[in-house]
Formats: structure tokens, C-alpha cells, sequence
């Protein structure tokens, strides 16, 4: 039932990121394109994703949305593919294929069988410059995101909160920005902003190709060399000077955010501390950082918050703790509280300050620290299960500033990580004095139903 | 936008050159294992991975609750993580996660779900602890009250979430009486007032040998799986002391049901009476419903009503294999403003596919998307397992696999026009609109 609220919450718990299952090999094309290959001969199967190292925190000014509306555009026609005849070649082969954006990036991927990699690198080859956009389908394809606007995150008071809290947790680093858009910039992306995006950045040095499955890394490099090689480089893209973002500046003042939803089952209180991400060759911080997060909230029966808030205090209906280390610039460390019914949400905010001050006096319990690294030696071999995931990860991490090595030492980095690592950087963290405290509710009974500003 | 499409040289001499010719498939080998205390399950076995995965599925589900405990079955199974044998909640989860391993509950209209994954290194301890959870749950005080507690925000939640509204009133108009038209939590009042006896009494019922599907995949052999069965159901009762849901008969019409909730774009669930897998026009039924609305398919009602006129963002079918009720059903999200135009456009769809079934070029496009993609699904052991389970569950012969694309591929445009018209009805076609919809009269 806890997992059901979290979920609900859209804040799936931190889950330990990829360590090295199967054989992994990576190499680059003479393009400057990325390869890495994740071997799984279990069954004839592949998962060939593209990377871009383009997401929505890359995008110019006025144009939030503009990473994702193209990559809804990138499944139109090309000059040698009519419009929707990707999907259907996809289909056709007995495939399935889809595509995402985040932040930094945005990602196309399909799973076929092992003997179709050949044609998914060649019509994926063939969109990464040949795409043709016309005023119809841009027209279209924008409802079509608007629509998507709507049933992700205007109709759900948690996702509207959340990109609230968002945006007032960074001043100035455009992670402030909604991946998907604001609705008022989504409504006047043009042909033109999605085609410049699309010069800007589709290019193969600028891609990292990953193929998990059923393939080996020979088979994998004739095959890109053959289809994905061709394409020139784009001098322009420069990997040192090309991602340079707006930063923050330093935070002096505390910040509250209360949204007011009549659409509110549950309030809650959230609180969201600025931490380190990720970077390559320095994870450790990282690595404290994310087994504080399993400490604190990562089980519903034996983690500190929810051990005393729920279990023994019986105050809460849920608490949890998150944080992810996989993002290109400054990360965060977010606790929230769902009190039971009959609790404020002042009480519960105090309530977490409290359990947060008495947790930074008493420590960490050796045993339960102890269950935790094992859990951790036995993730390694869980995700060797799931290659596509396997394949995610080294996704998300390739294009948030971290190396295949990096990514293959970090179940080395978490199991090196003392309780001593993990009580400096909570103190480091939880000890800041500015945060970013939300409060998630319904309007007082008194009000009219309340209507968000952000209509549709 | 259909247009004739240009293929580069090289492009169209590779597709050319495919001609059809079959994507490579998975070898799927299923053992039948039965132990010494006969129970049976399903094992694919594979060792390259140091674990395992196991799936049981325990036919009846919420559908079992009397109409007094409504959600009974789903608390139950919600405590079953909450303190078991000689060990209360926070024991019971710091041993599990001592071992690394998980469990986990779900609870469907037709089957309490339990998936395990466990490492091959402590596998016994493992299985002596959940066994304790299937057949030893202590229902301790503090714990029901606390996932109690859970449980009703969540029937809150779903009472303001317009999807949920829309399944809900769907089930209530389609199924009347029977099970099936209530939600698996139950209701706000029928939790609020379960007791202890009634969670003994829905273990009772709910779990038991002669109900259980298993499905095992990865490192286990089958006569290390014989004992490992009985020593994990072997102590549950045999039989259940309440029967499996009776039959119902499908009260729905065609027209459009519209609940009035402010939200800027409204929730639609619709559908009409399906056909059980058992029917010899299951295949081809199954075949029509991926053109007209499978998922991940480039359907032609994602065509239509996305692709073409952008009126969401996402609209799906699928037959609905309810154990006493097949459905053949479909859901999408649109503004208020241009929901009804959507609406429309289903109807519309719905009328051309019952009166002309499918085109000869989408019946060989979905029968090579259905037949290559299959074996896709065999990837990893936590996903087969639910399969193997999901399969007996269903009464499905072991040889399934193997005989599935050739039933698949076995059907005609013949086929599919006798059940279009048989099974897709736009005069039976209802509606349920959770939303402020924009022109869209209710029609009762």
C-alpha cells in the first residue's frame, strides 16, 4: 500500500543505479557517435536506443517544451520515410519503439529482434538528419502535446505541485523548467523553433548509440559504421562549450510554496534541500548522498522516517526521502510527509524538522546499514535480469557528464562508503539553513473549488 | 498524409530484401513440476543469473468478497507484508531485507498476485519467511489499523482521480450486483468497518492450494522446485469455503453516461460485451482489436484520433478477459473542449470496423507485429514467471507458446469480418465521460 501512495506521488523510490552486469564494451565512431554494448544472450532479442545530449534544460529561452515537441515530431516523415512509417516498419518486424525527454536528454528506442538492428540503425540513421516537418502536422502534433500537458500533469494536483516546487527550487538553472513545457510557450512553438532545435543538436556527435541484447560489439560496429558512420560530424558542437547553462546563484532565502487543489486527496509537505549530482571520477558524495535517502525513507517499515512517523508515532501515512545523483548540473534531497488525517500540515512539517534534528544527533544504526550494502551487493545481480534497464542507465548517465567507467565503479563507490561518509554529508545537507518548503492542500473548506491557473 | 512513401536506394533494397521473412525466435522450454504434496508449477529454468523468480496467482481475488466485506481480500493481502509467524511488521521486513529479497502483493478483480525474487544463496530462508506470510499473517492490531488507514486515503485519492471515477461508474453500470461492479479496496465504509474475523476469514477463502497458479523462472532445478512448493503452500488449506463468482449478465446500452467533475479535460472509459478466450473467434477477435485499439500499436483509432486530428494524447482498446464477463473496452483522455469531437470519431471507427473488418494489408501487418513481437515479451526471469503463472491461470495448455503464432497467423479477413460483425457494435457502444465535456449531451 506504501508503494501505491509513492507511486501516486510520482516519486519512485531511489533505486540503486546499474552496476556491471554482462559484458559491457564501449567505442566511438570516426563521427565522434558514441557506442556502448551491453551483452545479453538469453534470448534473440535487442534494445537500440539513440541518445541526444539535448534535453529541455538545454533549450533557449521561451521555448520551454520545444526538446520534447520535437521529439513527438521526429516519428513524421523523412526524405525517404513518409509520415508514421517508422512505427510501422517497427511494427511490421514484429518491434516496438518509442521515445522519451528528460532535462538532459532525449532518447529514442526500440526492441526488436536480434536479426532487425541493421534496419533500426538504418532508419534511425536516417532521422537524425533527414527529417522533413510540414505546417500541418506541426499544428497537430502541438495539440497532441497540449492534450499530453493536460492528462500528465494539469489534471493531477501532485504533478502541478510538483513543477511549482520545481521552479522555485532553482532561481536561475533552467531545471526550473518543466520538461513537457508551459502550456503558454508550448502554444506558440512554431515549425521553425522545432527545426532549429533539431539543426542545433541532431547530429552524431552529439548521440550515443547503446544496443543491449542479443549482439556483440563487433557485430554492433560494422553495423554502425555502416549505417550511422556516413554522417558527418557537426564541427559546431563542441562537447566542453556545448552545455553551458545558466547557474544558481547563492540561495539566501528560505522559500514556501502552498498550492491550493479542491482536487487534493491527501496534503503533504515536502522540503527540498540544493545536493551535489554525480560527476565523473567524484561520486562519492553522491554515494552518501543516495544511501541517506535509503536510509531515511528507503523502507516503509525499517527507514527512519517512516519508523518513527509511522510505525511508532503513528502520525504519518507515508514519508519518504529522495534524492538521484544522475543529472548533469546540481542536484536535489527531498523529504516529504503525508500526515494521517487530523494532523496539519505545520504539524507535520515540524514533525519532519523534528525527526530530521533527533536523526542528525543519534546516527545511523550499524545493522541496518549493514542490510542495506548487502541489498546493494544483490542489485548487482537482480539488474543483470533486465537489459533494457541496464541500457537506461547507461543512458542516463552518459548523458549527464558521467563515463562507462564511472557508471561500472559506482556499486564500488556505494559499498565503499562509510556511515561516517554518510553522517558528514547529511549534516553537510540537511544542516542548510535555506530550503524550499511545499505544502500540498486542499483551499479552506470556505473557498471556491480551486481552479488551476494553468488551465486545460 | 498517407503519402506513397519514397525510399532511398538503400532503404527500400533492405526492406525489399526482408520479403517476409520471420524475426528470429525465443526458445521457451516449460517443465511441469509437481511436488510430493501435489502442487503443481510451471518452471523455465536458466542459470545464468544466481536467482529466482516466482510467481503465484490465486484464482478468485477481490470477486470473492461477500457483499458485506467489500475489500476484505484486498486489506488481507495488504497485511501479509505486515507480521507473520514469530515475527511483527518491522521483524518481518528487516529479515526479508536482510536477504535481499522481495515480495510482493496484488490484488485483481480474478486473482490475489504474490511475485518473489530471491538469490539462490539464501533461498531457504527465503521461502521459510514467506511461507510464514501465506499461511501465518498475524493481523496484528497495530498493523491493520495502520495499513487501515492507507487503504481508505487511497479510496479517497481514487474518489477525485477522473480516471478512476470513470472505471468505477463503468463497472457500476455494466455489472450491477455482481462483484465485479465494485471496486477491489472496497468502499470507505465497508474497510472502515472490517474486523479481524473478516480478514481470517478472507485468508481463509482466498489463499488456498486448489486456486493457485506458480510460474518459476531462473536458477532452479525441477527437483530442487518439488520441495520448495510444499514447503511454501504446502500448509495452506487445500480448498476454498466460497465459490468463485457466479455469471452476470452485461447491463450496459449504447449512449453516453457524463459525470460531472471540474477538470479541464475529462476521462472516458467506453465498451461493450467481448468474448472469452475459450470462444473459437477468440484469435480473431484478438487480431481486430490491435488494428482498431491495441496498445503500442499504431492502431487506427491512434491514428485517428491523435495523429490525425490531435484530440489526445494517447487512446487504446483491449479485450477484457474477466473470468465471468469478457468486455471489449477502450479509454482515452481529451479537453473538454474537443471530447466529443473524439467520441465522435470512436463511434465512427466503431461503425466502419463492424461493417467492413480489416483491409487484407492491416490483417498481414498486425499478423507480423503480433507474431514477431511475442516472443519479445520471454525477457528475464520475473517476467516469465508471470507468464507461466498468468498462462495456468487461464487454463492455457503448456504447449501455448509453441502453437500461438500459428493460431495467429491462422486467421483470415474472413474470419475477422464474421466477428466484427458479430462482436463490434456501435449500437451497443457506451460511454462513460468524467469531465466538464463541451456538446456532449448525456444520453441518460
Amino acid at each position: 500500500m506504501i508503494r501505491r501512495l509513492g507511486l501516486a506521488l510520482g516519486l519512485a523510490a531511489t533505486p540503486f543505479a546499474a552496476s556491471a552486469a554482462g559484458e559491457v564494451t564501449e567505442f566511438v565512431l570516426e563521427n565522434g557517435m558514441q557506442v556502448v554494448v551491453i551483452e545479453d544472450h538469453r534470448s534473440p532479442a535487442v534494445t537500440h536506443m539513440v541518445w541526444y545530449r539535448a534535453g529541455a534544460a538545454d533549450e533557449l529561452a521561451g521555448q520551454t517544451g520545444v526538446a520534447h515537441f520535437l521529439e513527438h515530431l521526429m516519428f513524421k516523415a523523412t526524405d525517404d520515410l513518409a509520415s508514421g512509417e517508422f512505427s510501422r516498419i517497427v511494427e511490421e518486424n514484429g518491434g516496438s519503439d518509442n521515445a522519451f525527454t528528460s532535462w538532459d536528454y532525449t532518447a529514442y528506442h526500440q526492441r526488436v529482434s536480434a536479426d532487425r538492428l541493421g534496419l533500426m540503425m538504418m532508419m534511425e540513421a536516417d532521422r537524425m538528419r533527414g527529417l522533413i516537418l510540414s505546417d500541418d502536422e506541426v499544428a497537430t502534433e502541438r495539440q497532441v502535446i497540449l492534450e499530453e500537458r493536460s492528462q500528465r500533469t494539469d489534471t493531477s494536483p501532485g504533478a502541478l505541485f510538483n513543477e511549482q516546487i520545481n521552479a522555485a527550487v532553482y532561481l536561475n538553472h533552467p531545471y526550473r523548467r518543466p520538461v513537457i513545457g508551459w502550456r503558454h510557450e508550448m502554444e506558440a512553438l512554431s515549425l521553425q523553433d522545432a527545426r532549429s532545435w533539431y539543426e542545433t543538436h541532431y547530429h552524431p556527435n552529439n548521440a550515443i548509440l547503446i544496443v543491449a541484447g542479443d549482439a556483440t560489439p563487433e557485430e554492433v560496429r560494422a553495423l554502425a559504421e555502416q549505417y550511422y558512420g556516413p554522417i558527418p560530424a557537426n564541427p559546431d558542437i563542441v562537447a566542453s562549450e556545448s552545455r553551458i547553462r545558466e547557474t544558481e546563484p547563492p540561495h539566501i532565502a528560505n522559500r514556501r510554496v502552498i498550492y491550493e487543489d479542491a482536487r487534493v486527496a491527501n496534503p503533504y509537505v515536502s522540503i527540498t534541500y540544493m545536493a551535489p549530482e554525480r560527476n565523473t571520477g567524484d561520486q562519492e558524495d553522491a554515494a552518501a548522498l543516495t544511501l541517506l535517502a535509503e536510509i531515511l525513507g528507503g523502507s516503509s517499515f525499517t527507514s527512519v522516517l517512516p519508523r518513527e512517523l509511522q510505525l511508532e508515532d503513528e502520525r504519518s501515512l507515508f514519508v519518504g526521502a529522495y534524492y538521484s545523483g544522475i543529472n548533469l548540473d546540481q542536484s536535489t534531497f527531498a523529504l516529504i510527509n503525508m500526515p494521517l488525517p487530523g494532523t496539519s500540515l505545520e504539524q507535520a512539517e515540524a514533525d519532519l524538522r523534528e525527526e530530521v534534528a533527533e536523526f542528525l544527533v543519534e546516527g545511523i544504526d550499524p545493522v541496518q546499514f549493514e542490510r542495506i550494502r548487502f541489498q546493494i551487493e544483490a542489485a548487482r545481480i537482480y539488474e543483470e535480469d533486465d537489459a533494457a534497464a541496464l541500457a537506461r542507465s547507461y543512458g542516463t548517465a552518459l548523458t549527464s557528464g558521467l563515463t562507462v567507467a564511472d557508471v561500472q565503479a559506482w556499486p564500488d563507490v556505494l559499498a565503499a562508503t562509510t556511515i561516517e561518509d554518510v553522517m558528514a554529508m547529511a549534516h553537510t545537507i540537511l544542516d542548510q539553513d535555506v530550503t524550499v518548503t511545499g505544502y500540498l492542500m486542499q483551499p479552506a473548506p470556505t473557498t471556491a473549488p480551486a481552479n488551476p491557473e494553468i488551465s486545460q | 498524409m498517407i503519402a506513397r512513401t519514397r525510399f532511398a536506394p538503400l532503404l527500400a533494397a533492405l526492406l525489399a530484401g526482408i520479403g517476409f521473412v520471420a524475426p528470429a525466435q525465443a526458445q521457451v522450454e516449460i517443465q511441469s513440476v509437481t511436488s510430493a504434496g501435489g502442487i503443481e508449477a510451471w518452471l523455465v529454468e536458466d542459470t545464468s543469473i544466481p536467482f529466482v523468480a516466482i510467481d503465484l496467482w490465486f484464482a478468485g481475488g477481490a470477486s470473492i468478497d461477500d457483499p458485506e466485506t467489500r475489500g476484505a481480500v484486498y486489506l488481507m493481502t495488504a497485511l501479509l507484508e505486515e507480521g507473520a509467524g514469530d515475527r511483527n511488521a518491522t521483524e518481518f521486513a528487516e529479515t526479508l531485507e536482510g536477504l535481499a529479497a522481495s515480495f510482493s502483493q496484488d490484488i485483481y478483480r480474478d486473482e490475489v498476485v504474490i511475485s518473489i525474487q530471491m538469490l539462490s544463496q539464501n533461498r531457504d530462508e527465503v521461502v521459510a519467511l514467506i511461507r510464514d506470510a501465506l499461511v501465518a499473517p498475524r493481523f496484528d492490531a497495530d498493523a491493520v489499523e495502520r495499513v487501515r488507514g492507507q487503504v481508505l486515503s487511497g479510496i479517497e485519492a481514487d474518489l477525485v482521480d477522473p480516471d478512476a471515477i470513470a472505471g468505477a461508474t463503468f463497472n457500476a453500470l455494466a455489472y450491477g450486483e455482481h462483484p465485479y461492479a465494485f471496486p477491489v479496496e472496497g468502499s470507505l465504509d465497508s474497510i472502515a468497518a472490517l474486523t479481524r474475523d473478516d480478514l481470517m476469514a478472507a485468508h481463509r477463502a482466498a489463499l488456498v492450494q486448489d486456486r493457485v497458479s506458480v510460474g518459476v523462472s531462473g536458477d532452479m532445478t525441477p527437483e530442487e522446485l518439488g520441495p520448495l512448493l510444499d514447503a511454501l503452500l504446502g500448509d495452506l488449506p487445500v480448498s476454498s469455503d466460497r465459490p468463485m463468482p457466479g455469471a452476470v449478465d452485461v447491463a450496459l446500452d449504447a449512449g453516453v453516461t457524463v459525470v460531472d467533475f471540474p477538470t479541464p479535460q475529462s476521462s472516458v472509459i467506453f465498451g461493450h460485451t467481448g468474448i472469452a478466450r475459450e470462444d473459437p473467434d477468440f484469435f480473431p477477435a484478438f487480431v481486430l482489436d490491435q488494428v482498431l485499439g491495441g496498445s503500442g500499436y499504431r492502431s487506427r483509432l491512434m491514428t485517428q484520433v491523435r495523429e490525425e486530428r490531435g484530440l489526445t494524447y494517447g487512446i487504446s482498446t483491449w479485450l477484457g478477459l474477466g473470468r465471468v464477463a469478457p468486455m471489449m473496452q477502450g479509454a482515452f483522455s481529451s479537453s473538454n473542449t474537443l471530447v466529443a469531437e473524439a467520441v465522435g470519431v470512436v463511434q465512427d471507427q466503431w461503425a466502419e470496423m463492424a461493417a467492413g473488418g480489416l483491409t487484407e494489408a492491416e490483417l498481414e501487418a498486425v499478423q507480423r507485429y503480433l507474431t514477431g513481437s511475442y516472443f519479445l515479451r520471454f525477457d528475464g526471469n520475473a517476467q516469465i514467471a508471470g507468464i507461466l503463472a498468468a498462462m495456468q491461470s487461464d487454463s492455457m495448455p503448456i504447449d501455448y507458446i509453441n502453437t500461438r503464432n500459428d493460431r495467429v497467423m491462422a486467421v483470415t479477413l474472413e474470419d475477422v469480418q464474421r466477428v466484427a460483425a458479430r462482436l463490434v457494435d456501435p449500437e451497443a457502444l457506451h460511454f462513460v465521460v468524467v469531465g466538464q465535456p463541451e456538446g456532449l449531451p448525456a444520453s441518460n
